[in-house]
């Protein structure tokens, strides 16, 4: 184990740490708006519009996120004149642009299929509830189908932010010096890939950590009924102050 | 087997003797033998390569009467201490690790590294006005070459291979003028070149000059001149044992000569299709 090398290496990982949450951050907020139109046709009675959403997820989800941006990379490379044509050129020929472009259409068919699951869960009652007070369309979708969609729907999305997360590390294949970008190029010059990784999966973890507590505050402030008077872990693991079931007591206050 | 092993250890005390005695006029050089075209065998098995024919003619040049034998790669520095023969020709570049260990004659090859463009590019047309820049001590001629280039490929992008010498010099002279793009491997640089993503690369002439004859590399073209020592490296020398540095001195002097009366462009342009001599 080189310290030296180590001591090195770590100011550099830490300075690329602003290029991996730019390419986190503007893909999954991106990538968001258009899982929540692709959820939206996936549910729609138009067989076409149907067809076309569940066609785009198959696809993206189907397919190594490395090919898609290789793909987009080096694929629209090959067809530079077809691109200059029709204006695209400008933006395709910047590696940023292409990253963010993949790792958004990435994320869009993922999330769209929590979403939709979670559309799918908001339970029958309140959308009728609802319709009874003279709710519909969009009103009804902004009002009660997306905030109740969205707190069933936060947990797997959790999951979502952090495989992004990770994901962004292949940004680096496409001459992006993003965390793991510049840690293989010292590794190329050093050829000590076991401290050079260790602090970029530092990194990481860290990155990942922070992403756990900002979606687990998300969950308690948009449900706080399923965390208030919750007893402590301990106190489940005994019993004290929940039913037979283990349940705690405001769980089973909702289910009566 | 002691029989054998007396005569072992006279043949090497006569060998290291006639070493010792500085007269260098039968001289045993060791090359690899597998290094297209620096050395290797031809279909009948004789060594054949720029290297072999260098070493012939390095030889004459010495008065001295040379024998060539084949060594494999990883044994090549242990067997020259071990004094099975007296000198390494074998594409051996000077490193300073190398240094430690055994000494060298001057540089002969210093095939350094060129910029590419594409052909359809404006800077295709770029001309620093000579073909050769030595880092090593740079001189009017060259200083101006130098900013020339810094002046016409100021504000470009130019991509490299990382951590290769390439990038070092990059980094070095051009690193506050242009954009720099790293990759991980040649062929993905040669593709953003084609794509128009960067509008020069820059890599070892030793690879440009066979991919720009083949069709991969049709629509590229070399500009500027050939760079080499500084940051690329002291180019490859003849590898000798430390106890025998005046044999490298006489090394040094043949190469010298057979650099300034264009020998070695001869061979060079023969075996490697340009000229990557070192400057004389």
């Amino acid at each position: 184990m080189d310290w030296e090398l180590i001591g090195e290496s770590w100011p550099v990982l830490v300075a690329a740490i602003p290029e991996t949450l730019v390419l986190a951050i503007s893909s999954l907020a991106i990538g968001f708006v258009l899982a929540i139109g692709i959820a939206v046709l996936r549910l729609s009675d138009n067989r076409l519009a149907w067809a076309a959403a569940y066609g785009y997820v198959y696809v993206f989800r189907s397919t190594p996120l490395l090919v898609q941006i290789f793909l987009i990379y080096y694929g629209s490379g090959q067809f530079r004149p077809f691109f200059e044509d029709i204006g695209l050129w400008y933006f395709l020929r910047d590696p940023w642009f292409c990253a963010i472009t993949a790792l958004t259409l990435n994320t869009a068919a993922y999330a769209s299929e929590i979403i939709r699951g979670g559309i799918q869960s908001v339970p029958w009652g309140q959308l009728e509830a609802a319709r009874a007070c003279g709710m519909s369309g969009l009103l009804l979708f902004r009002r009660i189908i997306f905030p109740i969609a969205i707190r069933q729907a936060l947990p797997g999305y959790g999951n979502e932010i952090i495989l992004m997360v990770k994901a962004t590390s292949l940004a680096s294949t496409i001459t992006i010096l993003e965390v793991t970008g510049e840690a293989k190029k010292i590794i190329a010059a050093t050829w000590s890939p076991v401290e050079v990784f260790i602090i970029a999966g530092a990194i990481y973890l860290a990155i990942n950590f922070a992403v756990t507590r900002i979606v687990q505050w998300a969950e308690v402030r948009l449900s706080p009924q399923l965390y208030r008077d919750r007893p402590s872990w301990f106190a489940r693991l005994t019993g004290a102050g929940a039913d037979t079931a283990g349940r705690s007591p405001a769980i089973s206050d909702q289910l009566h | 087997m002691k029989k054998l092993l007396t005569i072992v250890a006279v043949a090497m005390a006569l060998a290291t003797g006639q070493a010792m005695a500085g007269q260098y006029d039968s001289i045993t050089i060791a090359t690899e033998g597998a290094y297209k075209p620096w050395n290797f065998k031809d279909a009948a098995g004789n060594l054949v390569g720029f290297e072999i024919d260098f070493a012939k003619d390095l030889c004459r040049r010495m008065g001295a009467k040379c024998k060539i034998v084949e060594q494999a790669w990883d044994g090549i520095i242990p067997s020259l201490q071990a004094g099975k023969y007296d000198a390494i020709i074998a594409g051996m570049s000077i490193t300073a690790k190398r240094q430690k260990v055994i000494t060298f004659s001057r540089n002969y090859l210093s095939g350094g590294g060129g910029l590419v463009v594409m052909k359809s590019s404006p800077l295709a047309g770029f001309d620093a006005g000579i073909k050769f820049i030595n880092l090593k001590d740079v001189d009017a001629g060259e200083k101006a070459a130098l900013d020339k280039i810094v002046g016409t490929f100021g504000g470009k992008t130019i991509g490299v291979q990382t951590a290769t010498t390439h990038e070092n010099f990059l980094r070095e002279y051009l690193g506050k003028n242009v954009t720099i793009r790293s990759y991980d491997t040649q062929e993905n640089l040669d593709l953003d070149l084609q794509a128009g993503r960067v509008d020069a690369a820059l890599a070892s002439m030793d690879y440009w000059v066979p991919l720009l004859k083949s069709e991969k590399g049709a629509k590229f073209k070399h500009v500027g001149p050939q760079m080499s020592g500084g940051p690329f490296g002291a180019g490859t020398g003849v590898g000798i044992r430390k106890a025998d540095q005046a044999l490298a001195d006489i090394f040094s002097k043949a190469i010298t000569a057979a650099l300034k009366d264009g020998t070695c462009e001869k061979m060079a342009v023969k075996w490697f299709g340009y000229n990557n001599c070192s400057a004389p």
